[in-house]
């Protein structure tokens, strides 16, 4: 067994004064309890709402996402919802009380629940056994606001299930203005494949808190990916369960946080079926004003997890002054009989040495700035393997740096 | 022919224990075609000159000019020196994870040309280098400096030097961490360069070792912030069986 808790500052020289190279859970707090016992119901009146500081809402900015905490019919006039699958695929509507609502979710905060109780039906995705899909189903949500009005409301469900030994891509994008608070179930078979994209993508006064579950088969294998860049506050929490032995989990995370937006990603992987694997990397870039993102990755590996790998590892790139990465990587583990538990965490400032050495090759302080923040990104977007996705999230990335140093010169 | 014209130049740098001054008038003209060797101990003062050449934040020019062909060096961003035909092979070169030496030197030589460079000659230009400076073609698609060895990193510094073509090039301590063939590689580097004729090349020193392979035609001693003597290759030599010690005693 080896468990790593492996601090890792960039190469030698680079670090500099006020760099927070890692945030270690054991020194900057002690949980109140186990991941494990922490509360689930679908009764929005279990979870009071929450003032800031609870220990699952002490970095968010409560105080601009109440109305999400109260339980609202969606806007429907407000909200499109576009969807394109391949054939082999059903798209259907499924209700409290069919097999599928309910069987991977239960919320674990206030806001999931609010969804929970908001949503009457929810988007139900079918990948029958045994079908490989050649495209990826796309579904997009689109909100659209009236001038001087609060962004409507949105309470999203989506329910994927993807059947024994089959594959597929499912990419689900959120765009335009909304208060969405959503849960996302995701059932993959036994033997199954699944990549699930999530994109956020919102226009700047968006909020929205998502709960994504995950219930990997024996044997299966689930690719979450989490693209955060648009919205004012985005919440999305990930949990991941297994149903057999032999899963393996992969979760990916690319984020870029401008003046004013908190962006927040919370990861929960439950090991409680024995040789499983989990896989955990988020990256981030802050810039502007209080830029705020938060990275919570707490892994439970319970006693009958016997065989069980994990990492989990965070790495944020501030590229001005006046923003703020939190970074908590947690990890709990009750058997000793596990192959390797580790992770890793950094928050490193924009470095003037690559500055000032790509500079002395004669490029120019913004391009060279282009350079570095696609050379951070460019590993771990490539480990997405949705083309599509990968070139969208490029050039995105591009966009965002073009905001604060003016469009590409090359 | 370029001329790169260093006047009465004085550099300060922020310490802990507040300003202190590293250049203390620096004279120097390195004309295209040139090679000048500079040579002094530890902490003279040395690498603060190519740095400050360079335009690294870290230093102030408190005093003097620099010029290359006439124009004002000291006002023009990093960047511009580089454009303007200035190259600095640095010491520590840095690591830029996720950024291919194929894609950095292109776009370095982008920058420095105002346009992109015809791809099939700078692909097979860029093979002849590497091949020269005994680089595996794989080297192209690593990250710049991520992982290198002391030796890689080194030669990286002379395949940019020998594909950005500049006017005049500086060479910080290149020597220093080199086995001997890594130091012959690299040597063979700079002697192609110099000998196109139309570069200037600096060599910064701490060594006498380097100047068995590389030809110096000036040999200037740096102490404590200036240079103290000039003289041909033969001043090498004679700081090979003495050491700084003469001068060092002088200076106290």
């Amino acid at each position: 067994m080896t468990v790593t808790q492996e601090t890792a500052p960039p190469s030698p020289g680079t670090q500099r004064p006020g760099e927070q190279a890692h945030t270690d859970s054991a020194t900057a707090f002690v949980p109140d309890q186990s991941r494990a016992e922490r509360k689930t119901s679908y009764d929005v009146a279990d979870f009071a709402i929450p003032g800031g500081r609870e220990e699952d809402w002490r970095f968010t900015p409560v105080d601009r996402i109440g109305g999400l905490f109260q339980v609202e019919p969606t806007d429907e006039s407000r909200l499109t919802l576009d969807i394109s699958a391949p054939q082999g695929v059903e798209i259907s509507e499924a209700k409290a009380g069919d097999r599928m609502f309910g069987s991977v979710l239960r919320p674990a905060d206030r806001a999931s629940a609010a969804a929970w109780a908001g949503a009457e039906k929810a988007t139900l995705v079918t990948i029958p056994n045994e079908v490989e899909l050649g495209e990826p189903v796309s579904i997009t949500i689109t909100g659209s606001s009236v001038v001087g009005r609060r962004p409507p409301r949105i309470n999203g469900h989506l329910i994927v299930d993807v059947g024994r030994f089959s594959k597929a891509t499912v990419v689900l994008t959120h765009k335009g203005s909304a208060e969405c608070a959503a849960n996302v179930e995701l059932r993959v078979g036994e033997g199954a494949d699944l990549t699930f994209v999530t994109v956020q993508e919102w226009d700047d006064d968006a909020i929205h808190l998502a709960q994504n579950d995950a219930l990997v088969g024996r044997d299966a294998k689930l690719k979450h990916i989490t693209i955060t860049l648009g919205g004012k506050v985005v919440r999305v929490c990930t949990n991941v369960r297994y149903a057999g032995p032999g899963g393996f989990a992969e979760a990916i995370g690319v984020y870029f946080a401008d003046a004013g937006q908190h962006q927040e990603h919370r990861l929960f992987v439950d090991h409680e079926a024995p040789s499983c694997v989990s896989n955990v990397e988020y990256k981030g870039a802050l810039q502007g004003d209080s830029a705020h993102t938060v990275w919570i990755g707490d892994v439970l590996i319970r006693a009958s997890a016997e065989g069980t790998s994990t990492y989990e590892l965070n790495r944020n790139l501030i590229l001005t002054d006046g923003a703020r990465a939190d970074s908590v990587p947690n990890l709990e583990i009750e058997t000793g009989e596990i192959i390797g538990a580790g992770h890793a965490s950094a928050t490193g400032r924009f470095d003037d040495e690559q500055l000032f050495y790509l500079q002395s090759r004669g490029i120019s302080a913004d391009e060279a700035r282009r350079l570095v923040v696609r050379g951070f990104f460019a590993g771990i977007v490539n480990r997405i393997g949705v083309a599509g996705v990968q070139e969208h999230l490029m050039a995105a990335i591009d966009a965002e740096l073009s905001l604060s140093m003016g469009p590409a010169s090359i | 022919m370029a001329t790169l014209e260093i006047h009465d130049l004085h550099v300060t740098v922020d310490t802990e224990n507040g300003v202190k001054e590293i250049l203390r008038g620096v004279d120097l003209t390195v004309k295209a075609g040139e090679t000048h060797a500079i040579m002094g101990p530890n902490g003279s003062g040395k690498s603060t000159l190519a740095y400050s050449i360079a335009g690294h934040p870290k230093y102030t020019v408190t005093g003097g000019t620099v010029t290359l062909d006439g124009a004002d060096v000291l006002a023009m961003t990093v960047d511009q020196r580089a454009r303007a035909g200035l190259f600095l092979a640095m010491q520590y070169p840095v690591e830029v994870p996720g950024v291919t030496v194929s894609n950095f030197l292109r776009t370095a030589k982008t920058a420095i040309d105002g346009q992109a460079p015809k791809l099939r000659s700078w692909v097979k230009d860029m093979k002849a280098a590497m091949a020269e400076l005994r680089m595996d073609p794989a080297f192209a698609e690593r990250n710049v400096n991520e992982g290198f060895s002391g030796g890689e990193k080194k030669r990286h510094e002379i395949l940019q030097m020998e594909m950005l073509h500049p006017k005049l090039a500086i060479l910080d301590e290149t020597d220093s961490g080199l086995d001997v063939d890594a130091l012959k590689v690299v040597s063979e580097g700079v002697n192609r360069v110099a000998a196109s004729g139309d570069v200037g090349v600096l060599l910064i020193t701490h060594y006498t070792r380097i100047l068995r392979y590389i030809q110096p035609d000036f040999v200037h001693v740096f102490i404590d912030g200036r240079i103290v003597e000039e003289g041909g290759p033969e001043l090498a030599d004679r700081l090979e069986n003495e050491g700084y010690d003469r001068f060092v005693k002088v200076e106290a």
